[in-house]
C-alpha cells in the first residue's frame, strides 16, 4: 500500500486538521463551521469525520453567528474574582456551542435570549463570544 | 437492537464492603481499594487468591488493573479497567455477570478506592479539556450539571426548594448511617441560604469530596448459595452513553438512563413500581430527579413534584439513596460502586437503623461524566428469582 497516492496512508498537506484550521480561521476574523457536502448537515466541534455517517467530504462555511441561549450558569469563583456566565448557544445552523455572553450582568442572561457571535482575543488566542441582540433584558 | 440477553438470576453478589469512608489519611487509593476488597471477600469466606476476574478503575492510576493484581499477587483471567466514569462499576457488574455465565471467570471482584480528600485536598480530575470549551472556564463538573439544571428549570418550572428536598432526604438517610461523612441536621432554610457555586446549584446541591473505598464480590448463583446466607442476584444490567461534554448532550433534560433503565428492567422482568429501594448516583441534586424520571419511577417533568413531602426520605413511600448518597454519605471521586454496596446491604438485611423493611428488589444506578454515561443494575433476593 505504501507509496500508492490514493490510499492516504501518510498524512498529506491536504488532509484536514480540524482544530488547527478552526482556530486559524478565527485568528483571521472568520467564525467557520464544518458542513457535510453529502448531507448538508453542520457539525460542531470541528472533526476529521462527520458524526454517524463518518463522511470526510465536508467544507468550511461561514457561520451566521446568530444564536439563542439554550442553557446558562453563573460561575461564582472566590472573591475578589467576579462572577461570570457560561452559556450553551444554539446556532441557527443547528449546532450547539459553549460560550459567554458579554455586555450584560451575568444575572441578565436568560434562556431563549437571541445573541450574536463576535470574535475576540483572550490571552493571545481568538475566542468566540456572544452579545445580546435587540432589547436588553 | 438484536436480542438483549442477560443471565437473569444466574450470578449473585456474595460480599459487599466499604472502607475508609470520609477521611483515610496515610493510605493510597490502592491501599483503600484493597482494604475494602479483602473485607468483601472475607464475608464470603474467600481470599484474593480466589479472584480470577478483576474489575477496577482507580482515579489516579491509568493501569490500575495491573497495579491491583500485582499488589495482591493474583493473575486474573479477566481484567477490566474501563473508563466510563462513575458508572464504570455498574458496567463491571454487567460484564462480570456475562463473564461468569460464560465461564471466563468464577470469582469476580469489583473494586474502587480514592484518597482524594486527604491526599489532594480536593477534587481530582484526569479529564482531557476541550480546546473549544476550556477558554470559557466552566467549573467542571458542577457547571455542566448547573447548565442541565437551568434547562430543566426553564422547561419544567423546577424550584430550588424541590432540589432542597433531595438534599434534605439524603441528609436524613445519612443521619441513620454511622458510616456517613456528614450527619448534621440540614433544614430547608440552611439549604436555601447555602453559597452558590454555579447557579442554580449551591454547595448543598453538590456531592461531598471524601476519601473512601468499596468492593463487591460476584460468583455464579450455584456457588453463591454456599458462600452467602442471603445472596443478592443480578436480574438485569445495561449501560448507555450519549455524549461526554454537557454541550453535546442530545437533550439536557433526558439522560441515557432512559435506555439503560428500560433494558435492565426488561431483562429483570420487573417494573419500577415493583422496586423496594433505589440507589442512584447523586453527584448533584438534579441527578436524583432526572434518574427517577428516566428510570421510570415518574414521568418526565414530574420528578421535582415526586420528591416533595419527604417521599424519598426515611419514612417516605420510596426509599432513595438510603446510605445518604454522594450528597451526604461518601463521594471519593467516583461513587458508582457505593450504590451497589448499599443496595446489596439493604437486600441482605444488613443496613441497621436505615434498613428498608422486607426489601427484595433494588435498583443501583451509576452515572459518569456530565450526565454522560449511564448504567443500571437490577438486584433481587432469592424470592425474586
Amino acid at each position: 500500500m505504501a507509496g500508492h497516492q490514493q490510499t492516504h496512508d501518510h498524512l498529506t498537506m491536504n488532509d484536514p486538521r480540524p482544530e488547527q484550521e478552526y482556530f486559524a480561521h478565527l485568528a483571521q476574523g472568520r467564525f467557520m463551521l464544518q458542513r457535510s457536502r453529502s448531507t448538508g448537515r453542520f457539525f460542531f466541534y470541528p472533526r476529521v469525520a462527520e458524526p454517524v455517517t463518518g463522511s470526510t467530504d465536508f467544507e468550511w462555511v461561514a457561520a451566521s453567528g446568530r444564536g439563542t441561549i439554550h442553557a446558562v450558569t453563573i460561575a461564582r469563583p472566590k472573591p475578589p474574582q467576579a462572577p461570570y456566565n457560561v452559556v450553551l448557544v444554539d446556532l441557527e445552523e443547528g449546532v450547539r456551542m459553549m460560550s459567554r455572553v458579554e455586555g450584560v450582568a451575568p444575572e441578565a442572561v436568560k434562556i431563549g435570549m437571541p445573541v450574536q457571535a463576535r470574535i475576540a482575543t483572550e490571552g493571545d488566542k481568538p475566542i468566540v463570544l456572544f452579545d445580546p441582540v435587540g432589547a436588553r433584558a | 437492537m438484536s436480542r438483549d440477553l442477560f443471565p437473569r438470576g444466574r450470578t449473585a453478589i456474595v460480599g459487599a464492603a466499604t472502607y475508609g469512608m470520609g477521611e483515610a489519611p496515610g493510605l493510597s487509593s490502592i491501599d483503600l481499594a484493597v482494604s475494602a476488597s479483602v473485607r468483601a471477600l472475607q464475608q464470603a469466606g474467600l481470599t484474593p487468591g480466589d479472584v480470577d476476574g478483576l474489575f477496577i478503575g482507580l482515579p489516579d492510576d491509568f493501569l490500575s488493573g495491573l497495579t491491583f493484581a500485582e499488589y495482591l499477587g493474583i493473575q486474573p483471567r479477566v481484567t477490566d479497567n474501563n473508563r466510563t466514569g462513575g458508572s464504570a462499576f455498574l458496567t463491571h457488574a454487567m460484564w462480570a455477570a456475562l463473564a461468569i455465565e460464560a465461564g471466563q471467570c468464577d470469582v469476580a471482584l469489583i473494586a474502587y478506592g480514592s484518597n482524594q480528600r486527604t491526599a489532594a485536598g480536593g477534587l481530582v480530575s484526569a479529564l482531557r479539556p476541550s480546546p473549544y470549551e476550556s477558554p470559557y472556564k466552566l467549573a467542571r463538573p458542577v457547571g455542566g450539571y448547573a447548565l442541565a439544571t437551568s434547562r430543566y428549570m426553564h422547561q419544567y418550572g423546577l424550584r430550588r426548594e424541590q432540589l432542597g428536598e433531595v438534599a434534605i432526604a439524603a441528609r436524613r438517610w445519612a443521619q441513620l448511617n454511622p458510616d456517613a461523612f456528614v450527619r448534621d441536621p440540614l433544614t430547608m432554610e440552611d439549604y436555601l441560604k447555602s453559597r452558590m457555586v454555579s447557579d442554580p446549584l449551591s454547595v448543598r446541591d453538590c456531592c461531598l469530596v471524601t476519601d473512601g473505598a468499596a468492593a463487591v464480590v460476584m460468583v455464579s448463583a450455584e456457588r453463591a448459595k454456599d458462600l452467602a446466607k442471603r445472596p443478592v442476584y443480578l436480574l438485569g444490567a445495561a449501560a448507555a452513553t450519549d455524549h461526554k461534554d454537557i454541550t453535546n448532550m442530545p437533550d439536557l433534560t433526558v439522560t441515557a438512563a432512559k435506555q439503560s433503565g428500560a433494558r435492565a428492567f426488561a431483562q429483570a422482568g420487573v417494573k419500577p413500581a415493583d422496586i423496594d429501594v433505589v440507589e442512584v448516583y447523586d453527584a448533584f441534586t438534579i441527578n436524583t430527579i432526572l434518574f427517577l424520571e428516566d428510570l421510570g419511577f415518574c414521568a418526565k417533568g414530574e420528578g421535582a413534584a415526586f420528591v416533595e413531602g419527604g417521599r424519598i426520605a426515611p419514612g417516605g413511600a420510596l426509599p432513595v439513596n438510603t446510605n445518604g448518597g454522594g450528597l451526604s454519605c461518601v463521594h471519593p471521586g467516583m461513587y458508582g460502586l457505593f450504590t451497589m454496596v448499599e443496595a446489596t446491604q439493604q437486600l441482605m438485611g444488613q443496613a441497621g437503623e436505615r434498613q428498608v423493611k422486607d426489601a427484595k428488589l433494588a435498583v443501583a444506578h451509576g452515572n459518569g461524566g456530565e450526565l454522560s454515561s449511564q448504567a443500571t443494575v437490577v438486584l433481587g433476593t432469592e424470592e425474586t428469582l
